[in-house]
């Protein structure tokens, strides 16, 4: 029994032995590339309906605090920078854009574009994370991180729409008000987990990718972390009108 | 350059076309969601706003994910994790009916 190389394995006229021509990539428990590919996917989507759970479970909890409090929820979210949320959202949308390019480059085997997009995806995810970053430091300056230090201002004012008109600074309303400061740091907190585990993710990928630029790279690994990407976009445009546009 | 639509992998590869209109469409929502929250609608902007949430996802969903273009199966497993989210949301029946009865003690 000869042994044959690795690369006449794939090709067809090589040896008499070799298995016919294949992609590269194809793992051989796998019946060919598009199955692959197609579970690699489902893999992908079955991580992702987790994280669906994980932030879905808070976003019941919202529902629940918001339906039960909506006078409280309007008057704490004055508190928030619409211009910082919007600014983020659009910071977020436009790199799902960019990671979008990356995915297609990656397709095309163009290692230069793929890895200069993906690059482009991180520089605007750290930006987002400075926004952030100033947001919850204004927060903090302010009093609203809960805890000992939470104290929201309006000292004696009533708040329309709330239940016997409380007014602020009574114990009852400071919980209620803290509810959605508690709310706000810790899912925005857990989606800045998130990103920051994005941006690893994606760093660690280029870099990997970039060291063997000359080869031909399966594209899939790009189109996971994209899909993950991707999801982290989602979860914020869900949050950005929950958080920064309540009605009035 | 020529267009091409599959790869040498058989993987559908999305026009760049595709995707910029994509995003268009996605800030002229943002622009829309922010213009429903300034102008106020009343009791009707917190529907206007999920409603318009709900179409950003799909286009996220359909084009930058790739949904549109893979298979059943894939669209099987993604609608399976938003399917338990509607599953979630059921048990907020829990919260609003805790008023209803009172059971001693709790």
């Amino acid at each position: 029994m000869t042994t044959i190389s690795r690369r006449d394995h794939h090709d067809p006229d090589a040896h008499p032995d070799s298995k016919g021509a294949h992609s590269p990539f194809l793992e051989h428990h796998f019946e060919n590339i598009a199955q692959q590919n197609e579970s690699n996917l489902v893999l992908m989507w079955t991580f992702l309906a987790t994280e669906v759970m994980f932030f879905g479970a808070l976003f019941l909890a919202y529902t629940v605090y918001r339906s039960s409090n909506p006078g409280v929820f309007r008057a704490a979210h004055h508190s928030l920078d619409v211009w910082a949320g919007t600014l983020n959202t659009f910071i977020l949308l436009t790199s799902s854009l960019f990671m979008a390019l990356g995915v297609r480059a990656a397709q095309l085997q163009n290692r230069r574009a793929e890895t200069l997009w993906i690059a482009a995806t991180i520089l605007l995810a750290f930006g987002f994370l400075c926004v952030k970053g100033y947001e919850y430091h204004h927060k903090w300056v302010e009093h609203l991180v809960p805890g000992p230090t939470f104290q929201f201002q309006q000292e004696g004012a009533a708040v329309p729409g709330t239940p016997n008109n409380l007014r602020t600074g009574g114990p009852d309303f400071t919980d209620r008000v803290q509810m959605f400061f508690v709310l706000y740091f810790i899912m925005t907190g857990l989606h800045g987990i998130h990103v920051i585990v994005g941006i690893l993710v994606m760093a660690a990928l280029i870099y990997v990718r970039w060291r063997r630029k000359n080869e031909e790279q399966h594209f899939m690994p790009i189109e996971m972390t994209g899909l993950y990407w991707h999801f982290v976009d989602l979860v914020w445009i869900f949050l950005y009108p929950l958080f920064y546009l309540i009605p009035r | 350059m020529a267009e091409e639509t599959h790869d040498a992998q058989g993987a559908h590869i999305t026009p760049v076309r595709v995707y910029l209109l994509n995003y268009g469409a996605l800030l002229v929502l943002l622009a829309l969601t922010y213009g429903a929250y300034v102008i106020n609608l009343g009791v009707l902007s917190n529907l206007v706003a999920l409603a318009i949430a709900v179409v950003k996802a799909l286009l996220v969903l359909l084009f930058f994910m790739g949904l549109r273009y893979t298979s059943r199966l894939v669209w099987l497993w993604a609608g399976a994790g938003f399917m338990m989210l509607v599953i979630l949301f059921t048990t907020v029946t829990d919260f609003i009916t805790r008023d209803w009865i009172r059971i001693g003690g709790w």
